[in-house]
């Protein structure tokens, strides 16, 4: 499998050699390790690849040109909020200054980056309508689970220790009920009504003395706001239960709803999706949650927050003793709040206003060219995002939306999440994003409408696309049955040290 | 706009394609009653304004104090290469490598970055990463819960008191039992895991353990019977999480050769930079037989359907979008661009180069150590540690804010993040590493000697 010609790039491993390397850090005196007790010492080097740094840049410029990404192209993947990473943000996320900052350092040698984020929490205080933010959580996910453990600790504080249930959507991201599992809470599924929306109706049945909270995404992950939201709020309320907002689709709303205003106790906010920080191949993120005034006192700890002169500092070990407590080590992924910060001054309040209004233009522009090559299961204005189906076209052809998916890749696009939700056949959930210029969003509509002409003359064409990609369709059935997760024949390193 | 493409005549051509006469009547779902009124924040700022700003207040840190601080967060050199290959637009800006055809540069990163953890630490399976250091602790844990349907953990006060934190509230959510083992108090075991203690704790025949958690370099600096420990672990039916620093893994004993079944970890010190806290790398890894439990991401070689070698996501029915709220975690999003740059740094610098970096920390630390004792400043515990420590500083918390003012970040006063330890009420914990210069060595010892003298007259 490994023979010349059937890989693409060799792996670290193929291409070291013994001896190669080296120059970069200085050696140790001999003696540097004769404290440490025989015992404990490593009895084998580790045997990492050993390259020269020509050879080491060559593969990974070589393994970055396999990759698909923003830089590169269209990348309308739904849900994800893939939008342009501006430069100046890793500039900035890189100044010695942010970068050299010591977590440990004390609060009055890390005054600038306490202020950002201090800044930073208000802003996204203010976009969500929200009471105060933490900015701890590592990524969405994370967010969710400070979200749904501070509902617990809220419930508990009132002495309310019954409420065991959280009400999700079927049409939510599966984090929503693998959260509540973690903060344990036994998930209640609520199916959608045929719009699309949440069923209020069922939320009703489903609501009483052991709802803790419903989570919600809205706009929701077909893209539609939730029209009848004051009545599933109120309801929610009147059971005594806390609301909470899947920040996930934000971008469709900056400047015209603010979901703590209109009701949401809890939210987090995805900064990789809304506030352009980018995506890095899977991470980091960072998933600050916002909260109304019931919530405050069980925010994580510790918060930043500001003096009467004007200074910040770090709040003390116990100084609010509800807090959940950390989610994590240290402050939160600062670098990539960093990049937050700098987009949100950036645009200001008109340019994030303006972020939403581009965000559902291009998606109604995009939804409205498609009407009539794809199944457009939800005829009516969008959010930022759309959900397509090629349901009818599989009636007709054969043809799956994973082939359609596929084929996509080789019309030099990325494919829109499919299968997703799970509450439409066939789906294609699209979302443009507002970085994405007409020419951009007009040769995808060729590209489809060439893919579905496809489909009725040669479907065999898209089962088994893609043609063009470095690799064509992967054998995951091995890959999951004979798991191989680590290179084994590792060599390198058994060389002794120079010193 | 700033990053956005449209002109007013794209945007006019576009409401004319959806046939209505203004943005405004896209948004007719939102309830009149929930419409918000704009944003009050401050204007947009142009490129030169918003440069001038950051620099400002990135100016406003002091990063040029001489800094003997560690305590979970390590200063390392990092090769200029790894930047420079990590600002590749293909590596950062793309999404999560679910379309395998077009992420394989994503893929086989991850792979390699796994196949080097796995040698570090010498456990064959090493997840795409997680959040950071002490939330792969607390799932490590967790996992030793799933396995071994038990549900209280034993956790050592040896670990970073912000990874037990998190355990704790981790651990809160899910009704588990986290118990800490207390240190030694004295003699030449001072400081570390009390064995004796954790003999006891594991003896509990009606609270079952499962999982013991310890790390090897402690939170103090120093070197823990790890082997000891898992042996007791074991015997009790206990899984054995080792908390570790993987720098020192290319010196110290790995997890495999003391039996441990899991591993966590920071990746930061791995070239990453210290940022404030993060982004940093979680690392967790574990035993083969474990591999149903890890959370997080997994990427595996297979071939594509012409027998090309080819790299995938695999065994995904853990994971939260295929197993919703049986999954094994809610953990989407992870630190992928971290594990990337974990991984350059460890092909640029070579197997020697990271032994040299831990070897250079080590005698850089014996460096230190001889410098304090030569103005009266001494270790507090005796046992070997590899490049940290804590010494007991008469008035610790004041004597480091006076020590700012001499330009040295003196460590981390340890009664700010234990202030429950009394014993550790005159400490700071202290580190050097292959950064740390003779020069800055000999600047700390002086003006702790100034310090200390002064406050003696």
């Amino acid at each position: 499998m490994t023979a010349a010609g059937d890989r693409l790039e060799p792996t670290l491993f193929e291409r070291s050699r013994p001896g190669r390397g080296g120059g970069k850090i200085p050696h140790p005196p001999k003696d540097a390790l004769a404290r440490i007790p025989f015992g404990q010492r490593r009895r084998e080097g580790p045997r990492l690849p050993e390259l020269s740094e020509p050879e080491l840049t060559r593969h990974y410029v070589n393994l970055s040109k396999l990759n698909y990404a923003v830089d590169t192209g269209f990348y309308p993947l739904g849900s994800c909020t893939m939008k342009y990473n501006p430069k100046i943000d890793e500039w900035a996320a890189r100044l010695n200054g942010f970068a050299a900052l010591h977590p440990f350092a004390p609060d009055d040698v890390a005054q600038g980056t306490l202020q950002l984020l201090w800044e930073l929490e208000e802003a996204l205080a203010e976009i969500g309508g929200m009471k105060a933010v933490t900015l701890q959580p590592a990524a969405g996910a994370q967010g969710e689970l400070t979200g749904i453990l501070m509902v617990r600790a809220y419930h508990r504080g009132r002495g309310d220790t019954d409420r065991s249930e959280v009400l999700v959507p079927d049409s939510a991201h599966g984090t929503n009920p693998a959260t509540a599992s973690m903060a344990g809470f036994r998930t209640v599924e609520i199916p959608s009504a045929s719009d699309g929306g949440v069923d209020i109706e069922a939320f009703r049945a489903a609501l009483g003395p052991r709802t803790a909270a419903v989570m919600i995404t809205n706009p929701s992950t077909v893209g539609l706001f939730e029209s009848r939201l004051c009545e599933l709020l109120d309801a929610v309320h009147e059971a005594g239960a806390l609301a909470y907002m899947d920040g996930a689709n934000l971008n469709a709303v900056m400047g015209r709803f603010k979901p703590g205003e209109a009701g949401f106790d809890v939210m987090h906010i995805n900064v990789h999706k809304t506030f352009g920080t980018p995506h890095g191949g899977g991470g980091p993120g960072a998933g600050p949650v916002g909260v109304g005034e019931e919530l405050v006192p069980f925010l994580p700890w510790p918060r930043v927050l500001r003096e009467a002169d004007g200074s910040f500092r770090t709040e003390r070990l116990g100084e609010r003793p509800q807090s959940i407590g950390r989610m994590r080590a240290f402050a939160g992924n600062t670098g990539v709040l960093v990049r937050a910060y700098a987009y949100i001054r950036a645009h200001g309040a008109d340019g994030l206003g303006e972020v939403s209004d581009d965000a559902v233009l291009a998606a109604n522009y995009l939804k409205s060219r498609l009407s009539g090559v794809l199944d457009i299961p939800f005829d009516r204005h969008c959010m930022h995002e759309f959900v397509a189906s090629g349901a009818t076209l599989k009636a007709e052809t054969g043809v799956k939306t994973l082939d359609v998916a596929k084929r996509l890749i080789d019309y030099g696009f990325h494919p829109p999440t499919i299968y997703f939700p799970h509450t439409v056949d066939e789906a294609l959930l699209i979302e443009p994003t507002e970085t994405e210029s007409l020419e951009t969003m007009d040769a995808f509509v060729d590209a489809l409408r060439c893919i579905v002409a496809e489909a009725h003359d040669d479907p065999e064409l898209l089962h088994s696309a893609p043609h063009g990609s470095p690799v064509r369709r992967l054998d995951e059935t091995t890959a999951a049955r004979q798991p191989n997760l680590r290179w084994k024949a590792m060599t390198g390193s058994q060389t002794p040290c120079p010193d | 706009m700033a990053y956005g493409p449209h002109t007013t005549e794209d945007r006019a051509r576009m409401l004319k394609a959806i046939g209505v006469d203004s943005v405004d009547d896209l948004f007719a779902d939102i309830p009149p009653s929930l419409r918000s009124t704009g944003l009050n924040l401050p204007p947009p700022e142009s490129e030169v304004e918003l440069s001038a700003r950051l620099r400002t207040l990135a100016d406003r840190n002091r990063v040029d104090l001489v800094s003997f601080l560690g305590a979970g967060a390590y200063r390392h050199f990092t090769p200029a290469v790894v930047d420079q290959l990590l600002l590749r637009g293909e590596f950062y800006t793309a999404y999560t490598p679910y379309q395998p055809e077009i992420s394989q540069g994503t893929l086989q990163t991850i792979y390699e970055y796994q196949s080097m953890m796995a040698e570090l630490t010498g456990l064959d399976v090493v997840s795409a990463s997680h959040y950071d250091g002490a939330s792969a602790t607390a799932e490590g844990a967790l996992m030793s819960c799933r396995a071994s349907r038990r549900d209280r953990v034993l956790i050592s006060r040896s670990v970073h008191p912000h990874y037990r934190q998190t355990l704790c509230t981790y651990f809160a959510g899910a009704s588990l039992v986290a118990d800490e083992i207390p240190l030694v108090a004295d003699g030449p075991a001072a400081g570390t895991t009390d064995l004796v203690a954790l003999e006891r704790m594991l003896a509990d025949a009606d609270r079952p353990v499962a999982g013991v958690v310890v790390a090897n370099p402690s939170f103090l600096g120093l070197l823990e019977p790890m082997a000891e420990v898992g042996r007791l672990a074991h015997a009790a039916g206990a899984l054995f999480v080792s908390v570790v620093e993987p720098v020192s893994l290319a010196v110290l004993a790995p997890p495999r050769e003391y039996d441990a079944d899991i591993a966590a970890g920071d990746g930061q010190p791995l070239g990453l930079p210290l940022s404030y806290g993060g982004p940093y790398l979680g690392i967790l890894a574990c035993r083969e037989a474990l591999v149903r439990q890890i959370p997080g991401r997994l990427v595996g070689m297979t071939a594509d359907v012409d027998g090309r070698r080819a790299f995938v996501m695999t065994l995904r029915a853990r994971e939260q979008d295929i197993r919703r709220e049986k999954a094994s975690s809610n953990i989407c999003t992870n630190q992928a661009l971290c594990a990337l740059a974990a991984a350059m740094y460890l092909a640029a610098i070579g197997p020697h180069g990271l032994r040299d970096v831990a070897a250079l920390g080590a005698a850089r630390a014996a460096e230190l150590e001889a410098a304090l004792a030569a103005v009266g400043v001494r270790r507090l515990h005796p046992g070997p540690y590899l490049n940290e420590f804590a010494v007991r500083v008469p008035g610790a918390a004041r004597v480091h804010a006076r020590l700012v003012e001499w330009g040295i970040l003196a460590g981390l006063p340890l009664a700010r993040v234990l202030p429950d330890d009394p014993s550790l009420a005159d400490a700071l914990l202290v580190c050097a590493t292959e950064v740390t210069t003779p020069e800055d060595i000999a600047a700390f010892a002086a003006a702790l000697d100034e310090e200390l003298a002064g406050a003696a007259r």
